[in-house]
């Protein structure tokens, strides 16, 4: 399976947020097709490499490089980031009052087609093309008339985005524990969700802290990220090692390598 | 944050001078030059002795300094309190209106034209004292419908007028109210006669223009019983160094099943971004539900002036008659505005609504303030009141000053509030999604705003949007 073209490569990637270094040295190399996994523990780094990433513009990047499709990502906008593929599930979505769910959503996907050149879709065409990503997701219309989070339980706001990953259709998706908070059923939407969208042009990256999201996608590699290291990449089994050991063991390692 | 505000703080796009011959009368003021004034006008004898009341009344009164603003003091002899256009034209003849004017107008959106006037749209428009030119006056006049310049109308319709003019906003009722009335110079004048529903939008625009002067106008809108109308207001001003003063009055009068729709937008000179210069907007609106089951509905969106201090409120004095205020407020640059509502509550069953919408960016000062009274005789009266701000930046201030007097045990009574800081969490998630930092700042802007703008006519709320640099969420579809 891992046989695609480089999608992303990241580089001795050092990133500090409030002056306080994060991530110490990143490598991480993810090919088109591939789903990474990345576990560790709480504080590690795992959202820093998220949303530095995604171009949030509170992470200083201190060193390293991040190429994305041969291009050098850090050196793009958010904005630019999205429009080339990029998505970020958030651990933590806002709440954007006063605009409904389904309009922030047909402006999301049509500033993608714009960039594409694709014609921008109205409203009525839009509602069509969602009907049948809602049904995907469980969902009626009652949730896209709503202000976009505003309200919205907590597995909710993830459902939200894992909406928002149907509909857009990214090229390198980034999962910030979209699993976390989620009942049974929430979780098998999301992971058949991103089954459904696995394909040779597509790239998940997940960030999870449990064994049982990994049990309905399966990985082609697990990274450890531990005090903003990868200290430990394998395959889908090194998620049931952590599963069964925690991360002492990988952290002790880390110190005397 | 500097693109946030950087956004926000757009540059004034309507301070051009038109060089224009005007007449203006020397700064200064006394009771020559308000006789010089109704002279002009063409008055009779009551209008100015009730100007010259006025006069010696505020004379005596002193400018309130209570409003939670920031001004140096207001020489009141240093302004010229009348200044036209030479070579007026005849108002029944659009053609003759000078070509400068125009142009003018028509550089701000306004045109006047025969062929280019905007559909459904009738436009009374002012220039410094006097109104150079009214749309679709005789059109109107076939449903009896009176829109005119109130000179024109204290000439032509005096009975109308001395019936009501003065009646919500007395001669003395705050210092800037008596020196409007001392010194007004043009307006419009609204009659919408017995069950018509007024068939175009009503709208007049305020353009300063000379130096050294003030505005001084004076609208009045009396919607005969079971009648409706819309009005609308939009102002502009160059860009000087000086502070220009703006002391309007307007009056609303709802007679039984009337309703009247005020909406304004105001965009005069804000100043610059270390506060020199800007319009010092000091206005008294008012409205008066005076008959059962009528409707007053203001709303506004305030994004002009170095100083805004108005509380455009309801007397609602008929039985289940209704008040409403929505009201988005923006400072920016130094800017500073003390704004809000009085609703005052007389007859059974009334109702008020105020929705207030404060966004306070660079170093601008925000303040809302408003007013619920219900008095006793007010049995079943209610009020929901919700004030939101929103701060852009961390240089900017939000303050919210409500007073509420219930003197009546059946009133119900609701007040929501809250403050929300435009986060880069928020504009980053927008980006994220392949949104633009300018449309994500518009996006968060107008979801703020929403309640507000829904309520604007059509063209006035793409108006608004494109003021606040926003774009109008499902304006099509
Ligand atoms: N904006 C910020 N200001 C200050 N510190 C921050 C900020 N963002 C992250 N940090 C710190 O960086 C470290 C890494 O945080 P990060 O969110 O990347 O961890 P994580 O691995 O995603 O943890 P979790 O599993 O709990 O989600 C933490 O110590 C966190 O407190
Ligand atoms: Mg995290």
């Amino acid at each position: 399976m891992t046989k695609g073209k480089a999608l992303l490569e990241v580089q001795g990637l050092r990133v500090a947020v409030a002056g306080n270094e994060i991530l110490k040295g990143v490598d991480l190399a993810i090919r088109d097709g591939e789903v990474h996994a990345i576990m560790g523990p709480n504080g590690s780094g795992k959202s820093t490499l998220a949303q530095v990433l995604a171009g949030h513009p509170a992470y200083t990047v201190l060193a390293g490089t991040a190429k994305y499709e041969g291009k050098d990502l850090l050196d793009m906008k958010p904005e630019e980031r999205a429009r080339a593929g990029v998505f970020l599930a958030f651990q933590y979505p806002v709440e954007i009052r006063g605009i409904t769910n389904s309009y922030f959503l047909r402006s999301a996907l049509n500033a993608l087609r714009r960039e594409r050149g694709e014609a921008e879709l109205d409203p009525i065409d839009f509602l069509q093309f969602l009907e049948q990503k809602l049904k995907a997701i469980g969902w009626d219309d009652s949730m896209m008339n709503r202000p976009v989070n505003e309200g919205f339980s907590g597995g909710e706001k993830k459902r939200n985005e894992i909406l928002q990953l149907a509909v857009l259709e990214p090229r390198l998706a980034i999962l910030d524990e979209t699993d976390s908070g989620l009942d049974i059923d929430a979780l098998k939407t999301v992971a058949e969700t991103v089954n459904k969208l696995r394909a040779p042009s597509r790239a998940f990256l997940i960030v999870t802290h449990y064994q049982r999201l990994l049990n309905y996608i399966t990985p082609d590699v697990v990274h450890v990220l531990a005090d903003g290291r990868i200290v430990k990449s394998g395959g889908p089994e090194l998620a049931h090692e952590l599963e069964a050991k925690g991360y002492d063991w990988l952290r002790d390692a880390a110190m005397v390598s | 944050m500097t693109s946030i505000e950087a956004h926000v703080q757009q540059p004034y796009k309507y301070g051009f001078v038109t060089d224009i011959e005007s007449e203006v009368v020397p700064a200064g003021l006394n009771e020559d030059v308000i006789r010089l004034i109704s002279a002009k006008k063409g008055e009779p004898a009551w209008m100015l002795e009730w100007r010259l009341k006025a006069y010696r009344n505020w004379l005596k009164m002193s400018e309130p300094h209570w409003p939670n603003v920031k001004y140096g003091p207001i020489d009141y002899q240093a302004i010229s309190y009348y200044a036209a256009p030479k070579q007026r034209p005849k108002l029944d003849s659009l053609e003759q209106v000078d070509p400068k004017l125009v142009q003018t107008f028509e550089k701000l959106g306004i045109p006047i034209e025969e062929q280019k006037r905007l559909t459904g749209v009738a436009v009374d428009a002012v220039f410094d004292s006097v109104s150079v030119a009214t749309t679709f006056q005789a059109e109107l006049a076939k449903f009896g419908v009176i829109f005119m310049p109130i000179s024109q109308a204290i000439r032509e319709h005096a009975d109308l007028v001395q019936k009501y003019l003065g009646t919500v906003v007395p001669h003395n009722d705050n210092f800037f109210a008596a020196l409007n009335t001392a010194v007004f110079t043009d307006g419009s004048f609204v009659y919408v006669p017995k069950g018509v529903r007024c068939p175009l939008e009503l709208s007049t625009y305020f353009r300063i223009n000379a130096s050294s002067t003030g505005q001084f106008e004076r609208t009045l809108i009396i919607a005969d019983e079971g009648s409706y109308v819309s009005y609308l207001e939009g102002c502009s001003a160059p860009m000087r160094d000086e502070n220009q003063l703006h002391a309007a009055v307007v009056e609303l009068i709802a007679l039984d099943n009337a309703q009247i729709k005020y909406s304004t937008i105001q965009n005069w000179y804000p100043g610059d971004d270390e506060g020199k210069g800007g319009i010092y907007n000091f206005v008294t609106k008012r409205g008066k539900c005076a008959g059962r089951n009528s409707k007053i509905s203001w709303t506004q969106v305030e994004t002009g002036s170095a100083i805004t201090w108005k509380y455009p409120g309801c007397i609602l004095q008929g039985d289940n008659s209704i008040g409403e205020f929505y009201s988005v407020a923006v400072t920016s640059h130094k800017q500073q505005a003390d704004t809000g509502t009085k609703m005052i509550h007389l007859g059974k069953n009334t109702r008020s609504t105020i929705v207030s919408k404060g966004i306070s960016a660079g170093r601008g000062q925000n303040t809302y303030r408003g007013l619920v009274k219900i008095m006793k005789g007010a049995e079943g009266a209610r009020n929901y009141s919700q004030c939101d701000s929103m701060l852009i930046g961390d240089k900017c201030g939000a303050h919210t000053f409500p007073y509420i007097d219930v003197r009546s045990s059946t009133a119900i009574m609701e007040h929501e509030a809250s403050t929300s800081k435009i986060g880069e969490d928020q504009i980053f998630y927008l980006r994220q999604r392949g949104l633009s930092s300018e449309d994500a700042v518009s996006m968060i802007v107008n979801g703020f705003c929403k309640e507000v703008f829904k309520e604007l006519p059509m063209e006035f709320a793409v108006e608004a949007t494109r003021l606040l640099g926003i774009s109008l969420e499902g304006s099509v579809g």
